[in-house]
């Protein structure tokens, strides 16, 4: 997948990303610190490549997917995209009425299929509407248009006057896909699409992401903390620990052979549905530490179990320390971490 | 109090031993039969997985167990058999009023629950201490003092970092790991013989996960204590549980040891369960095989099995008018599919094999 992958263009490209959110005190609302939500991120993103973001919650992967859709305006860094026929575009400058050609391109699913469907409104005005705020004010038209896109999604055309509390779980998340799709975007961020479902309708919903890139040649942002699911969808994935970028590689490279401690420890947490599998006995202590007051060094040196005076000193910078795997670990090199698929 | 006659005892004596219990919602647009008969049973120092997804009774049938259901639902028949605190008599709790002395003497202190959120199990304006303390003083004849100096000892022991200062503080300055953690230090309270963990670990990260699901391992195996652990992730069930129950709208659908149900499942729904989630060993970018359909509406739960309408061994004229029984299908494995029960029993030997003929009967 890799390879094939390389030779595409680059679609998305995060250049040093930053998105503070500022602590305000007192009757003057001065600043007195910043919570670095996201801090220097940086990555790539190539056409019709799925990129997982990963990372305990807090760690500010969905500041990071809403940063990209625009919902808030990022701190400092680049956000380089390739609309369809145009120039690449930083869409961290571009103001609310150039964003406006632009937002149509790049989607969002959402993670709850229950709070991010109004009740109501039906499936012809949800997957319609935004047909209709892009000048489609034809009924007949988007009507026809909307039935197609039902039908991609494996949902009856038939349904398209019902509301969305007559759905299960599953068809809601679809209707939110179809929603996403209505326009054909380029780039669909996925914020956690099936952690809300249940565990036999996931995989109907993974099958269907997976059917409509191939055949609609989408590129995917997926945030998600569930590895399993990553490792099966995605072909790069960039895990991410207080804000920062702790490493990047191919799903393959990664799960195998994770060089940050931190992926490590993430891969070793996830249970492994065989019970002959010994109970792994790496435990990961402590908590995520505070965005607003990192620790010094590398932010995960209270945590680590390979931590050295350096870690504690000096923040690691994210190198490439095998070709397109990337590490912000000073010991990258000489430690051997167990991954997933070799133990 | 309903004595338990001696002849129905097992050899091996059942901590908590639930036969044919039925919970059921009398509801205005119709009858919720959410725990429609369900049977199973734990031993002391026991580790029991309950798995199964939304809207199949699991968390109704512990409620039942604990006899905290909502109204209008409540336990229509079946019995819930209780053993008795070294060597006692045993308790049909389905027999007991919600609230009688008898039931409140064993909710908590018998039997205890940690709940599904941490966020919202604890009170926002009283202390966790001050909660935990309550929790001690309702089971033990304790003063305040000897409350307290207990309530930090317990939150030492689920590794609560500085018990002494934590103790005074509110549940919102907490962590979701160090709440949950607390909850569990309340639930341990009355140092009960079975703990019922109703999807614990849902709400939080896989690291937190990991270190809550090793406190429990570890606390199960220092008090042996039985734990009923429900959940709908069938990678913590392979990590944690002993033996495990299949449940599907309100029914068993399989039951039996953990290692029987992960590598040899007998019943349709348990094999296609486990081929249709992502596993981390698991060849990538492969469509994953599904169940298809999704799981039906409380009211129109279909005719006969469940699940014949997603099954793929569906056989017609059978699944969708015959309620299939719970029957033996290996030691300690019991299915409810009517692949396996009466005629079907011929075809135990072949049981390995994913289709049975149409029309065989």
């Amino acid at each position: 997948m890799a390879e094939q992958s390389a030779s595409n263009s680059v679609l998305l490209e995060l250049r040093h990303l930053r998105k503070f959110f500022p602590i305000q005190k007192g009757f003057f609302r001065r600043t007195v610190g910043n919570v670095r939500a996201v801090d220097d991120v940086s990555f790539l993103i190539r056409e019709g490549e799925t990129l997982g973001l990963v990372g305990e919650s807090g760690c500010g992967k969905t500041t990071t997917a809403r940063c990209i859709l625009r919902a808030m305006k990022p701190t400092s860094g680049e956000i380089l995209f390739q609309p369809r026929d145009g120039q690449t575009v930083d869409l961290a400058q571009l103001s609310r009425s150039q964003l406006r050609p632009i937002r149509p391109q790049i989607q969002m699913i959402f993670q709850d299929p229950f709070g991010s469907l109004n009740p109501r409104m039906n499936l012809f005005d949800i997957v319609g509407e935004p047909l209709l705020v892009n000048g489609m004010t034809n009924r007949k038209q988007r009507t026809e248009q909307v039935a197609e896109i039902l039908r991609l999604v494996g949902l009856r055309p038939e349904y398209m006057q019902r509301f969305p509390h007559a759905f299960s779980g599953g068809q809601r998340q679809r209707i939110g896909i179809a929603r996403a799709l209505a326009l054909h975007p380029r780039l669909v961020v996925a914020d956690e699409p099936v952690s809300a479902l249940d565990v036999s309708v996931q995989a109907q919903v993974l099958n269907l992401l997976m059917d409509l890139q191939n055949q609609l040649g989408l590129t995917y942002l997926f945030v998600a903390h569930n590895l399993s699911v990553v490792k099966h969808i995605c072909d790069n994935v960039a895990v991410m620990y207080v804000g920062k970028l702790v490493e990047k590689a191919a799903a393959e490279e990664i799960f195998n052979y994770p060089r940050h401690p931190y992926t490590a420890a993430l891969m070793a947490a996830v249970p492994v549905s065989d019970p002959r599998v010994p109970v792994g006995d790496v435990e990961l202590k402590g908590e995520v530490p505070n965005p607003a007051d990192p620790p010094s060094g590398c932010y995960f040196h209270p945590r680590c179990g390979c931590a050295i005076d350096r870690c504690r000193a000096e923040p690691p910078l994210l190198r490439e320390v095998f070709p397109e795997h990337f590490v912000a670990c000073h010991r990258a090199e000489e430690l051997s971490l167990p991954g997933i698929c070799s133990t | 109090m309903v004595i338990r006659k001696p002849s129905m005892d097992h050899e091996t004596k059942p901590l908590l031993s639930v036969h044919d219990l039925k919970t059921y919602f009398p509801l205005d647009e119709g009858l919720v039969r959410a725990v429609d008969g369900v049977s199973f049973e734990i031993s002391p120092g026991q580790v029991l997985g309950i798995v199964g997804e939304s809207g199949c009774g699991k968390s109704v049938a512990m409620k039942a167990v604990l006899q905290i259901i909502e109204p209008p639902g409540r336990i229509v028949s079946g019995e819930i058999w209780l053993a008795g605190r070294n060597g006692g008599c045993a308790v049909d709790i389905a027999k007991l009023k919600p609230g009688s002395e008898a039931m409140r003497r064993i909710r908590g202190a018998e039997i205890a629950l940690i709940p599904q959120e941490p966020m919202s199990s604890f009170s926002p304006v009283h202390t966790i201490g001050g909660q935990i303390v309550e929790a001690i003083q309702m089971h033990r004849s304790v003063d305040k003092k000897q409350a307290r100096e207990m309530a930090i000892e317990l939150l030492q022991a689920v590794g609560v970092p500085m018990p002494e200062q934590r103790i005074d503080a509110y549940s919102w300055q907490l962590s979701g790991g160090l709440r949950q953690r607390a909850i569990i230090a309340m639930g341990l309270s009355s140092n009960p013989r079975l703990l019922i963990a109703d999807e614990p670990t849902t709400a939080i990260d896989v690291t937190t996960q990991a270190q809550i699901l090793n406190l429990l391992r570890r606390l199960q195996e220092q008090r042996n204590m039985a734990i009923i652990f429900i959940t709908h992730d069938l990678g913590v069930i392979a990590q944690m549980a002993s033996h495990v129950v299949v449940m599907y709208l309100g029914r068993v659908m399989e039951r039996g040891t953990v290692n029987d149900i992960f590598h040899a499942p007998k019943h349709p729904y348990t094999q296609a369960l486990l081929r249709s989630i992502p596993n981390v060993r698991s060849e990538p970018h492969v469509k994953l095989p599904i169940i298809s359909g999704s799981i039906p509406h409380p009211f129109n739960r279909p005719e006969g099995c469940p699940f014949h309408p997603r099954c793929e061994s569906f056989m017609a004229g059978k699944c969708d008018i015959q309620i299939p029984p719970l029957v033996p299908v290996g030691d300690n494995q019991f299915a409810s599919c009517l692949r396996y029960s009466g005629a079907a029993e011929a075809a135990l030997g072949s049981a390995n094999g994913h289709r049975i003929r149409k029309g065989k009967s």
